[in-house]
């Protein structure tokens, strides 16, 4: 009788103690927290875009960045100013219905604030946001002819307003006024165009679709014109490649960008992949792609693309 | 057979439930944990630039080459990614870092506190800094290595402040009675606090090795409690505009928390443009702040600071 009721004793002493440790697992687990981690973007294919978001950052409403205000009330723009006046940029984002709450909105509220004039180019037209419709469809296949009628409206309505036309992707941040710093020192006349120069494929190279590319004045000319004088074909799955393949047929030459130290100033990545050496593998396709041999990265940062 | 299986349920149900209530006590113990912020802190201002332009071109000269910071990092074996992000980055701004870790580390050097006790590290890592440069600094700034600091700004902020002061400062939260600073957001000691904080530290009453009865205190909190002993308060550290200076999160974290709590004003509302820690970053993100910091520059922006602190030479730095 006794050792029946030890062994429930005993058992019952077992019972809590696992009850216990379970609840204390189980408790941690709960109120413990989750680490952060990044997703890690490396594409395989330099022309394959970056998968659009499974849209959990949505986020409502307007939102102000501010990012104009004097915030720092010691800092002297002038400079700034000057070139702002002096060398007019026309910006145009490529983003589509699908992207305009996720991402160009984003670019609206920052750095397109600091282009002489924006314009979201969209498959279908959006008077609220606004956005241009350049009754194209939607799909990597078609961003080549969105790139061409993109080009072609802004030729036809927006030509006298700027200088320089650059064309950025809805996921790409740009340093305007080191844009406008690189530039100041050409000729808007001349048939020059701008971007992260690669080396395949076009005997002078041609600008990585990913990272911006900015056309002259000349340049947007000649552009819009070899596809009224069928120079240059209006089919093609791989946009930088083709307007690259075109910029060549028409003698539009392909400039060189790097900073005053050699470093590239367009990055097709963001920071990480650029600044973390040994981040990108040795085996990477975008080693052999760069026109230029490969320098640290450079203080006078103009694009990066793929950000959140 | 069925007695016993009855007998052992009730067991688990019992220490479950025992577990639950421990656990509950603990954080109702601990605090309105994370309900703060709003309580009445002791606020620190950031100093003025009109102050500083008080000062003459000379003696400013001289203040921006002698205020010197000491650095003290605790690392933990399982945070070598983040210590080497953070001995690569940041800590090179200070006058001099050094890393205080559980144990040695094949990889890195640094000094053993032969304890896995945080709170144990801490002690012994603010000891031997005592120990061995109470003469050189005035300042000692402690920290995680997931926490990223720029040391300009660090030193622009204590810059009028008088090391003789017991001053104890960072992001302060209050819990119940206790406001403390968060290690997560760096821990700042003036030299008299140093001083107070190590004649406190070998009485074991004031200032006890284990302090948690059930649950352990962090350690963070146990520092404030010791240093209350001896009559040093925690202080939280402001901008002009009553922003914190001292963040126990990170940028992205505090643009998403803005783009929705107040959309009209991101960049405004996030963060103080004198900040002085972050904290959270990932070894990646401590270099693409040490960049974006130091580095990258919007061409034709001239910022005219009235002051300029250089890192320490030979540092090897951007």
């Amino acid at each position: 009788m006794a050792s029946k009721s030890w062994l429930n004793f005993l058992t019952f002493l077992c019972g809590s103690a696992i009850g216990f440790f379970l609840c204390s697992q189980l408790l941690s687990i709960l109120l413990g927290e989750q680490g952060d981690t990044q997703p890690n973007i490396l594409h395989n294919d330099p022309h394959a875009r970056h998968s659009d978001d499974n849209g959990q950052n949505h986020l409502e409403g307007q939102m102000n960045f501010n990012a104009d205000s004097s915030q720092h009330k010691d800092e002297n723009t002038d400079i700034a100013e000057n070139l702002f006046q002096k060398v007019k940029i026309l910006c145009w984002v490529m983003t589509g219905p699908q992207n305009l709450e996720k991402k160009a909105k984003h670019v609206k509220a920052t750095w397109a604030q600091r282009c002489n004039k924006v314009l979201f180019m969209s498959s279908e037209e959006n008077k609220d946001f606004p956005t241009v419709g350049l009754k194209t469809k939607e799909g990597r296949d078609q961003l080549y002819w969105k790139t061409i009628k993109a080009f072609q409206y802004v030729h036809d309505h927006y030509l006298e307003d700027a200088d320089w036309f650059m064309k950025a992707d809805d996921d790409t941040y740009v340093i305007l006024d080191n844009l406008r710093w690189l530039l100041s020192k050409y000729d808007p006349e001349k048939p020059i165009y701008f971007g992260r120069r690669f080396k395949p494929y076009v005997k002078q190279g041609y600008m990585s679709g990913g990272a911006g590319y900015v056309l002259s004045k000349e340049a947007l000319k000649r552009f819009v014109d070899a596809f009224k004088t069928d120079k240059c074909t209006h089919s093609s799955s791989i946009e930088d490649l083709a307007l690259g393949k075109c910029m060549e047929i028409i003698n539009v030459e392909a400039g060189d960008s790097r900073d005053t130290t050699g470093k590239e100033t367009f990055h097709p990545f963001v920071p990480e992949h650029h600044l973390i050496k040994g981040y990108l593998p040795r085996t990477f396709w975008y080693w052999n792609y760069n026109y230029y041999p490969p320098v640290e990265v450079s203080l006078e940062i103009l694009l990066y693309k793929y950000l959140d | 057979m069925l007695s016993e299986s009855s007998s052992f349920l009730k067991g688990v149900m019992l220490g479950s439930i025992f577990c639950a209530l421990i656990t509950m006590l603990g954080h109702v113990r601990i605090g309105h944990g994370n309900r703060m912020h709003h309580h009445e802190h002791h606020h620190l201002q950031a100093p003025n630039k009109e102050d500083i332009l008080k000062i003459s071109e000379d003696e400013r000269m001289e203040l921006s080459k002698s205020f010197r910071v000491y650095c003290i990092i605790l690392v933990k074996p399982k945070d070598v990614s983040l210590w080497a992000a953070v001995k690569e980055t940041w800590t090179k701004h200070c006058d001099k870092a050094e890393f205080f870790s559980s144990e040695n580390v094949k990889v890195f050097e640094s000094i053993n506190m032969e304890t896995s006790d945080m709170w144990l590290m801490m002690r012994k890592a603010y000891k031997c800094a005592f120990d061995k440069y109470s003469d050189q600094y005035n300042w000692f700034f402690l920290a995680r290595p997931t926490t990223f600091a720029i040391v300009e700004n660090l030193k622009y902020f204590l810059l009028k402040k008088e090391p003789s002061q017991s001053f104890y400062l960072g992001h302060t939260i209050k819990s119940g009675d206790l406001e403390y600073v968060s290690v997560e957001g760096g821990i700042v000691l003036s030299i008299e606090s140093m001083k107070r904080l190590n004649s406190l530290l070998n009485i074991p009453e004031k200032c006890p090795e284990q302090g948690g009865m059930i649950w352990k205190i962090s350690e963070d909190k146990q520092l404030a409690v010791c240093l209350k002993y001896a009559g040093v308060f925690a202080e939280n550290a402001e901008d002009a505009d009553g922003k914190d200076v001292f963040n126990t999160k990170s940028v992205g974290l505090f643009i998403k928390e803005a783009m929705t709590n107040h959309p009209n004003q991101v960049v405004e509302g996030c963060c103080s443009d004198m900040a002085v820690t972050f904290n959270g970053l990932t070894p990646n993100q401590m270099h693409v702040m040490m960049y974006g910091v130091y580095r990258l520059r919007a061409f034709g922006h001239l910022f005219n600071d009235a002051l300029i602190f250089l890192p320490p030479n030979g540092s090897d730095n951007d």
